[in-house]
């Protein structure tokens, strides 16, 4: 009966942390959405009240839409990280089918020296890579942030790719050479579909901070018409930082995609870091 | 008789697209800044000029004092992510791993929210919420009866650094929750059971049992901790702007990296100092890298079961 008791004093212990934890990684974001849709006047009186027919006002959203090239913006940032995630997962399977697959001089030399990458940032050798760009004509173009996406990209890929790769049959792959596949219609047709969830993952993994990233749009490609939406809301509340309204909508604006994405593809997400860290 | 079996191609195929990307962008800049970090611009001719950059920026009191104080101040904001980030995560995790929680997936959902918003929102929604104009911080405050502790925050030389580490601790504790999450369900039941048989139980089956088969993913949370904060920017940059001020009280490497490579109001870019930051930048990742590869991890005791 005591232990009966004490279990569920403890549950209700863990519910009551967990819902504090909750409330405070979720409040901020509810303050900002909730004041987006209020007038100005209710925005300082009232900050945590939710919006009434008389405190509605979109006047906020029609600042940002009108003023601001959000939609270019948005669209950059969607071009950016569909052709780097396209490319990681591409050229990252590719490799990772070379490193898993075939024994070869160097196989594990080349192993590490593509691991490299997953622990020294990128951002090191910016000064560099803009000149390399400036050299090559990329600056303000998207292709350079791609470039860079897919490079920053590519060493987890195939570190994460060439563990599952390990899983997939041989009796599978060799049934395909017998019947006279080539070793590249083995990979496209039998074994990149067998390693969709692990794909899946990497998705994750490299949109994330491809979408999130400030520093290299900030310095590869800060013209007007290559801003990504992190740039360009950065920007944007830098000037009208004044006008909460616009403030707020702006800000509200840049949560929604990235949320709507995130709660697809949380499953995914989290069945990632499980398995990658239970390993 | 042995046939020399063909060169195979398709390996090579395989593997030109992902290592010519990653050489030409990644590798081959990183050595590159290493390099121009050993040159500088002497009356209009880039002249090889060995360590003298470095004498400058450790030598130099303008330069080196600049310097010390992004090193401490990222010192710091490294130590409140070891101390503050990594035990609310373990915390959390271990509340998660309780068996027959319901909504589970809820809590783990939400609490993962704001690590994948980005630091532009991060920075700029705390900046509102601590706002002292806007008043919704000391506006709760004062409906608990402390108005008198607040404060404006981020503006003060004394509680800015603090603050934003806090921030970011509050943007990233869901990925050690997470890998923790991971390694505690990983645990077999079998042991625990074995514990439980023992009267080992609550707590102390928590700090005899748990904690030690979960040290290992402490471990790779501290390291990528380490790697990320000694490489972070953004959020300064966002909350702060590229002076990190007040008067530089928040300024961290990649901050002081940025102002002196790029230039900044009336500094002018130098690549050459800001190459030797980020060679310095290097050095130490490189360092906490490999004492967690050579010293740390070769220590902790791993259990296969």
């Amino acid at each position: 009966m005591a232990t009966a008791r004490s279990s569920a004093g403890r549950t209700a212990a863990a519910h009551g942390i967990l819902i504090l934890y909750t409330v405070i990684a979720l409040f901020p974001v509810f303050v900002i959405v909730v004041n987006a849709f209020k007038s100005r006047r209710a925005i300082f009186a009232e900050p945590l009240a939710l919006p009434t027919p008389e405190t509605w006002d979109l006047v906020g959203f029609r600042t940002v839409l009108g003023q601001g090239d959000f939609l270019l913006y948005f669209q950059n940032s969607l071009v950016v990280t569909v052709a780097s995630l396209f490319f990681v997962l591409l050229f990252g399977a590719m490799a990772a089918f070379a490193l898993s697959e075939y024994r070869f001089r160097g196989n594990l030399m080349m192993g590490l020296y593509l691991a490299l990458g997953i622990m020294i940032p990128i951002r090191l050798g910016t000064v560099a890579i803009l000149q390399l760009m400036v050299a090559s004509g990329l600056v303000n173009t998207l292709t350079a942030l791609i470039l860079v996406y897919v490079a920053q990209g590519l060493p987890l890929a195939v570190f994460i790719l060439s563990e599952f790769m390990k899983g997939v049959s041989a009796d599978l792959k060799n049934a395909g050479r017998i019947d006279g596949l080539s070793e590249y219609r083995i990979f496209f047709t039998l074994v990149l579909p067998l390693v969709r969830p692990a794909m899946a993952t990497v998705a994750v993994f490299t949109m994330i901070p491809t979408w999130n990233d400030l520093w290299f749009p900030l310095i590869l490609a800060p013209a007007e018409a290559t801003k990504t939406i992190t740039l360009g809301t950065q920007v944007f509340i830098g000037q009208f930082v004044t006008n909460w309204n616009a403030v707020l909508a702006s800000l509200s604006l840049a949560i929604l995609p990235v949320l709507v994405l995130y709660l697809i593809f949380s499953r995914q997400l989290i069945r990632g870091i499980t398995a990658g860290a239970v390993k | 008789m042995t046939e020399r079996r063909p060169f195979r191609w398709h390996i090579v195929v395989f593997l030109a697209p992902a290592v010519l990307v990653y050489t030409a962008i990644m590798i081959i800049p990183l050595f590159q800044t290493l390099n121009l970090a050993l040159f500088n611009r002497i009356e209009d001719a880039t002249r090889f000029v060995g360590l003298e950059n470095f004498r400058t920026l450790f030598g130099d009191p303008r330069w080196s004092a600049s310097f010390w104080n992004a090193l401490a101040n990222n010192a710091w904001f490294f130590l409140i992510h070891m101390l503050v980030q990594n035990p609310v995560g373990v915390m959390l995790a271990a509340l998660l791993s309780s068996p027959r929680l319901r909504g589970a997936a809820f809590y783990r959902t939400a609490i993962f929210i704001p690590t994948i918003l980005s630091f532009v929102i991060v920075g700029f929604v705390w900046k509102l919420i601590l706002s002292p104009i806007w008043g919704i911080a000391p506006g709760m405050l004062a409906s608990v009866g402390l108005k008198s502790l607040f404060a404006p925050w981020l503006g003060q030389e004394a509680t800015a650094l603090t603050t934003l580490a806090l921030i970011s601790v509050w943007q990233f504790v869901g990925i050690p929750m997470m890998l923790i999450y991971a390694a505690l369900l990983a645990i077999p039941d079998e042991v625990i059971e074995a514990a439980e048989m023992d009267g080992i139980t609550g707590w102390s089956q928590f700090w005899k049992i748990k904690l030690p088969l979960i040290l290992p993913a402490i471990g790779i949370i501290s390291i990528l901790t380490f790697v990320g904060n000694f490489n972070a920017f953004d959020l300064i940059y966002v909350a702060q702007g590229a002076l990190a001020g007040p008067n530089f009280a928040t300024d961290i490497l990649g901050t002081f990296l940025y102002r002196t490579f790029f230039g900044f109001q009336l500094q002018l870019g130098d690549p050459h100092m800001g190459a030797a930051i980020a060679t310095a930048m290097f050095l130490i990742i490189l360092a906490g890298v490999s004492v967690y590869l050579f010293v740390i991890q070769t220590r902790l005791r791993r259990y296969s079961f």
